[in-house]
């Protein structure tokens, strides 16, 4: 039962409860790194370990946080991971690092990070924490690689920077799709994605 | 006709629930009430309006009106074309020239957008609406006649879907289906949509016409060659370098999209709009006011640039705002519909397209933008009319 319950909390938000396609949440992001796929699983990656941390972190000291400062203690947490994660980017993948420029800095205000954190980690156990916010960080990241795969190879005609569109294609006339590299098509892409959930899974879909 | 009723008759239990052909009943029905007027209509005793003119004949109407725009632009695709390579061409020869260059984008438009309107349509257990016919004869009209079919094709799916069936379909799109697909491609695939390479077609059309460009050609349209004037001269040329001027505009005989050219033979389509009250005369009207208006303050107070210099009147005429302005603005799903709000909205698209001509120097025309802006804020305006009336009429009824 309790096994189940754990369970539960690690993979529902990458289906049922996902941070982005269901509760559209960290939209802003998802907007901004979906342009190619490197950065993309960079970022996602770093979300889910910030997510995780964080949510441990006061999931720990949950029972002495006035409820009054919480907010801000919470900020201080996520900062502090944010820093730790953005220097450890700088150290060995630098040119990731640059091309996400603000959006690391910026993981700080994902609505994620404090959505979970305010409605899970203050009330739950630490391990009970950890899964939640791996899950959540990993259902972001779905999202996130979903929409750049079709970015990168429909706008640049590559993925993870290697050409995969063949140059006899572009010979006869092919022209990658500029408006992907646009952030209105990512906007429009995790519309499709909401799209197909919702149209596979039929729970989702509001009466 | 009378054979064909018999045979549409005929077939018709095939496609029928629990026919053989069932699955393929749109079609069957799309082909049956283009051909006749439908069987059922409101009953007698029913409180609703009779009347012949459903939306298939609207649509069929608007058509009508766009074929001046199709002739001459088919004719002048022809007329460029020739010009452009060197060689003597007569009248028929050039039109059946820009025919076979224009046909393959007609079929394309057609052809996508027909074929994802009946599958959804089947999908829905729904009749296939009417809407695309004028969507897909507006697509090839709007477009450099140089742009690849491919193009043509994913753009034209990408708005059928995006623009109009996530909305709900024909009557529920918020903006103009054929315009974003003009936008997609404008965005998606910048070269191919502007630039001087584009809007004349040097190669050849099905084998037949081919030749090399003659020296001192430019297929530049006179609003790209004002955008890239660098002395703030106003004057244009053709695509042999002759001097041009507002009647050659007005006329058409000068590069651009298919049928945008022709302000004469857009005028002729919107007699008939206007006659058969298929389309709003007071946005017509507007758009070209607010265009003009604005003209003029640009030639008063404008920065000085060439494309700031250009007479009002030539603004009328140059690029996409006649066309814009009597089949886009003027569509009945996107534009406001309170009278007061037409006269806005109208004024507005006039406005913005003319502002971001002259404002924007990496888009040399600005109908196109400005006319998408204005589809937004459609309903708004119609709201604040709505609300604006009734709070005279509470404020009437109250006072004393």
């Amino acid at each position: 039962m309790k096994n189940e319950k754990l369970l539960n909390t690690l993979l529902g938000p990458l289906s049922k409860n996902n941070p982005v396609a269901v509760q559209v949440l960290g939209i802003c992001s998802a907007l901004a790194v979906t342009v190619e796929l490197k950065p993309a699983l960079v970022m996602g990656l770093s979300v889910t370990v910030i997510v995780a941390l964080a949510n441990v972190v006061i999931s720990l000291i949950r029972n002495t946080i006035p409820s009054s400062v919480r907010i801000i203690v919470q900020l201080v947490v996520v900062a502090a991971l944010v820093t730790i994660v953005s220097e450890v980017l700088k150290a060995y993948v630098y040119d990731v690092s640059v091309q996400l420029s603000v959006y690391i800095g910026l993981i700080i205000t994902n609505c994620i990070l404090m959505g979970r954190l305010e409605a899970f980690a203050m009330g739950n156990k630490p391990w009970d924490s950890f899964l939640d916010g791996v899950g959540n960080g990993v259902g972001y990241a779905l999202i996130l690689i979903v929409v750049a795969f079709f970015r990168e190879l429909l706008g640049s005609g590559t993925l993870l920077g290697y050409p995969v569109v063949p140059q006899c294609v572009y010979n006869a006339g092919y022209v990658n799709c500029g408006l992907m590299m646009m952030p209105a098509m990512a906007l429009i892409l995790v519309a499709c994605v909401i799209w197909v959930h919702r149209s596979v899974d039929k729970d989702l879909q509001e009466k | 006709m009378n054979f064909v009723k018999k045979l549409v008759d005929k077939v018709k239990p095939t496609f029928s629930e629990g026919g053989k052909l069932a699955p393929l009943h749109s079609l069957f029905d799309a082909v049956e009430t283009f051909l006749f007027v439908p069987n059922e209509t409101a009953k007698k005793t029913g409180a609703h309006i009779h009347d012949a003119i459903d939306t298939k004949r609207t649509m069929i109407t608007v058509i009508i009106a766009l074929i001046p725009a199709m002739l001459f632009g088919m004719w002048n695709v022809g007329y460029q074309h020739f010009r452009a390579i060197g060689v003597d061409a007569g009248f028929w020869e050039q039109f059946a020239f820009g025919l076979l260059a224009v046909l393959p984008t007609l079929l394309v438009a057609y052809i996508v957008g027909l074929g994802i309107e009946i599958v959804i349509a089947q999908l829905k257990h729904e009749e296939v609406a009417e809407g695309f016919f004028v969507t897909g004869f507006l697509i090839p009209l709007i477009v450099p006649i140089d742009t690849p079919l491919w193009m043509v094709a994913v753009a034209t799916a990408f708005a059928v879907v995006f623009a109009k069936e996530v909305f709900g379909g024909t009557g529920y799109n918020i903006f103009n289906v054929a315009l974003i697909t003009r936008a997609f491609l404008f965005f998606a695939y910048p070269t191919k949509m502007s630039g001087d390479q584009v809007f004349v077609r040097t190669r050849d059309a099905f084998w037949w016409g081919a030749g090399n460009a003659v020296d001192g050609y430019s297929g530049a349209t006179p609003l790209g060659q004002l955008a890239t004037s660098a002395t703030g001269d106003v004057a244009m040329h053709d695509v042999l370098g002759n001097p041009i001027g507002f009647l050659d505009a007005f006329i058409g005989w000068i590069p651009g999209s298919v049928g945008e050219t022709s302000t004469l033979a857009i005028l002729l389509g919107a007699v008939v709009l206007i006659a058969t009250g298929v389309a709003s005369w007071k946005i017509m009207l507007s758009v070209f006011a607010g265009g003009a208006l604005t003209a003029l303050a640009f030639n008063l107070w404008g920065p000085d640039t060439a494309i700031a210099h250009l007479p009002w009147y030539e603004h009328l005429v140059l690029g996409g705002f006649a066309f814009g302005a009597v089949f886009m603005a003027t569509d009945p799903v996107t534009a406001a519909r309170t009278e007061v709000g037409k006269w806005i909205y109208g004024l507005l698209i006039g406005v913005v397209a003319i502002v971001v001509r002259v404002l924007n120097p990496g888009y040399p025309e600005g109908m196109m933008l400005a006319i998408l802006l204005m589809n937004v804020f459609g309903c708004l305006i119609d709201w604040c009319v709505v609300q604006a009336n009734i709070k005279k009429r509470l404020k009437r009824a109250t006072s004393k």
